[in-house]
């Protein structure tokens, strides 16, 4: 028995509970609203999966996580479970006719197969095609207290792969930073990390001082940021899990903006410790510092090309904030953005290599993608003050910061611009989003 | 206090008040003062207090002298100094150079549009040029330190020009007067 629940334990350490032993829980939940639908979502059923009698349940139903999933992403409109007139749980016991009737194109549904310990088992899942009949995957997965949540992520982003052709981004997480009180005494900035869903909101750190510029490992378990705890700007890299914390870069001046290469052994920043803001690489292995700019202008905002060789970082160089790209060894230093009198902050599709951006002029900052095969910029948010885009690691969807009078709130639009989405908090003013890569 | 530093007090003192004496000649003559009714102590001294004599440390909190003023506003996505705010600087300079063991910290801000870390660095440099002036004013580069908050400590929170014009701003804070 003891070692049943030790390789159970070992199987989850990675899911969410070694994140619940660092850090308290944050108070509010961030609610995430549609706010431009999609012609021609996906009519799809997520039938609820049949648990029986188990005693092990999950905390939320599967079906509710994954239909929300799929929801959210604009792409698929689920059939509500009331509507549903059968609740088959494998393939052979789908009636096709009574699914065609309630024009449900497809149909997703799974059951628990506990195992010996009563404790963990596997989620059964299977997707299947009405019009055709076709059974278009069935799987399984290992699961678990404390895991189903991040499975049900899981199975969502199978389905999405499967009926759009590009990955899910569910089974993700995002950072952001949350400010309570500003202005006052008792302001406090807070780093949480939550679901992609905006369930599980956790604090892993909080100050008075203000905490900037979150940045994911290519691993998904470390976070760099910047903090001011000592009244100075620090790089820090924490591990979300175990809470160790590493300050990279304390030196004069500034040291903010962190940015870890594709492979994770890097860090690119902005430091000043020369006098002036310029990008610098650390290698994190032996601390070796290589400087990779020399200009009196403001360089900032590394951002790594997917294969690591080129940085793309934001100079006032030509007198205005441009996008610009430095070689990894700080050669071959070429402008990127020629459009609009103000280009900064820039963020790196994962996925087909786009970037998105702040966008702007003096009355509106705008996200913005651009496609540097076709030269072409199109702008995605209508705010006045959105920042901080974010790829989703499927590369569909660009989380950015935006502002709804003195209070900041998360947003998401797709990358074709058709579909955006509101993330708001009940209280407290968030911002700084940074979506992780996918949880394995 | 050995006896050689009281005796340069003492000299510093009698400049002082010399230089106070012969400003108030330049002064229009004011008239007699009338007879006042008995007046505490203190005043006596803070009537003395000439507001532009910048080495004088109780005219930090004299709000009739320009070292009172700590603030320099800049323009969007700019870092000079304006000329409405060269005396502030001026003030604080001849202050540091007065006053060697003093310490300043200038802390750069930026207002709310384009990107974080861009305006972290704006804050920075806002900062930098107001300290390039008070060295060319012969303040010392070691009295005077620079941290930059960017946009992350507004004084005002509205999205309105009003108020980010207090935003954009670079305050002097001594940390040792």
């Amino acid at each position: 028995m003891y070692s049943n629940v030790k390789s159970f334990l070992n199987l989850f350490t990675t899911a969410s509970l070694a994140l619940l032993l660092v850090s308290g829980a944050a108070r509010a939940q961030l609610q995430i609203e549609i706010v431009d639908g999609v012609e021609g979502a996906l009519p799809i059923a997520v039938v609820p999966f049949d648990f029986g009698n188990a005693e092990m349940q999950p905390e939320t139903p599967i079906h509710e996580v994954i239909a929300a999933d799929l929801q959210r992403s604009g792409l698929f409109d689920p059939l509500a479970v009331t509507d549903m007139i059968d609740r088959p749980s494998r393939p052979p016991e789908v009636k096709l006719g009574t699914w065609r009737l309630l024009k449900v194109d497809y149909v997703a549904m799974g059951r628990w197969i506990p195992g010996s310990d009563g404790l963990s088992g596997e989620i059964e899942y299977h997707l299947v095609a009405v019009h055709s009949g076709r059974t278009l995957f069935s799987r399984a997965i290992a699961a678990g207290p404390g895991a189903f949540r991040l499975r049900a992520h899981q199975i969502a982003d199978a389905i999405y792969e499967e009926l759009t052709g590009a990955p899910g981004a569910f089974a993700s997480r995002i950072a952001y930073v949350q400010v309570t009180g500003a202005g006052t005494d008792a302001e406090q900035f807070e780093l949480i990390v939550a679901d992609s869903d905006g369930h599980n909101p956790q604090t892993i750190v909080r100050h008075s001082e203000p905490i900037m510029s979150p940045a994911w490992g290519p691993e998904g378990r470390r976070l760099a940021y910047v903090s001011f705890a000592t009244g100075r700007s620090n790089v820090v890299i924490q591990d979300i899990y175990t809470g160790q914390r590493d300050v990279i870069a304390d030196g004069r001046g500034i040291n903010g903006a962190p940015a870890f290469s594709p492979n994770g052994d890097l860090l690119a920043m902005s430091l000043s410790r020369s006098g002036n803001s310029e990008i610098w690489v650390r290698t994190l292995a032996t601390g070796r510092m290589e400087q990779l700019t020399e200009h009196y202008a403001i360089d900032t905002e590394p951002a790594w090309s997917r294969d690591g060789r080129n940085i793309f970082f934001t100079s006032d160089r030509a007198g205005r904030p441009q996008i610009y790209s430095v070689r990894r060894d700080g050669t071959n230093i070429e402008r990127v953005t020629f459009e609009g009198e103000y280009n900064s902050r820039v963020s790196v599709d994962p996925y087909s290599g786009l970037l998105a951006m702040v966008h702007g002029g003096q009355a509106n900052f705008r996200i913005a993608v651009l496609d540097r095969e076709s030269e072409r910029l199109r702008v995605l948010s209508p705010g006045r003050m959105d920042e901080s885009p974010s790829f989703a690691p499927n590369g569909r969807m660009v989380l950015y910061a935006t502002r709804e009078g003195e209070k900041g709130v998360l947003a998401a639009v797709s990358v074709d611009g058709n579909f955006r989405q509101r993330l708001v908090l009940s209280d407290g003013d968030v911002r700084e989003p940074a979506w992780s890569p996918l949880i394995q | 206090m050995n006896f050689a530093s009281k005796i340069f007090l003492v000299l510093v003192l009698a400049l002082v008040l010399g230089a106070c004496a012969t400003d108030t000649r330049d002064v229009p003559p004011a008239p007699e003062p009338e007879p006042q009714p008995t007046q505490p102590s203190d005043p006596v001294e803070v009537d003395r207090v000439n507001p532009t004599d910048f080495a004088d440390s109780r005219n930090l909190d004299n709000p009739d002298s320009t070292l009172s003023q700590r603030e320099i506003y800049f323009e969007f996505d700019r870092s000079d100094v304006r000329p409405e705010y060269l005396p502030i600087v001026r003030a604080h300079a001849a202050y540091l150079r007065a006053n060697p063991s003093a310490r300043m910290l200038l802390e750069g801000h930026a207002d709310e549009r384009g990107s974080r870390e861009y305006n972290l660095g704006l804050g920075e440099r806002r900062g930098n040029s107001v300290l390039d002036l008070m060295r060319a004013e012969g303040a010392s580069a070691g009295q005077i330190e620079v941290v930059s908050y960017g946009e992350e400590r507004p004084v005002c929170r509205q999205s309105s020009e009003s108020c980010w014009e207090r935003n954009r701003r670079v305050e002097i804070v001594y940390t040792a007067r």
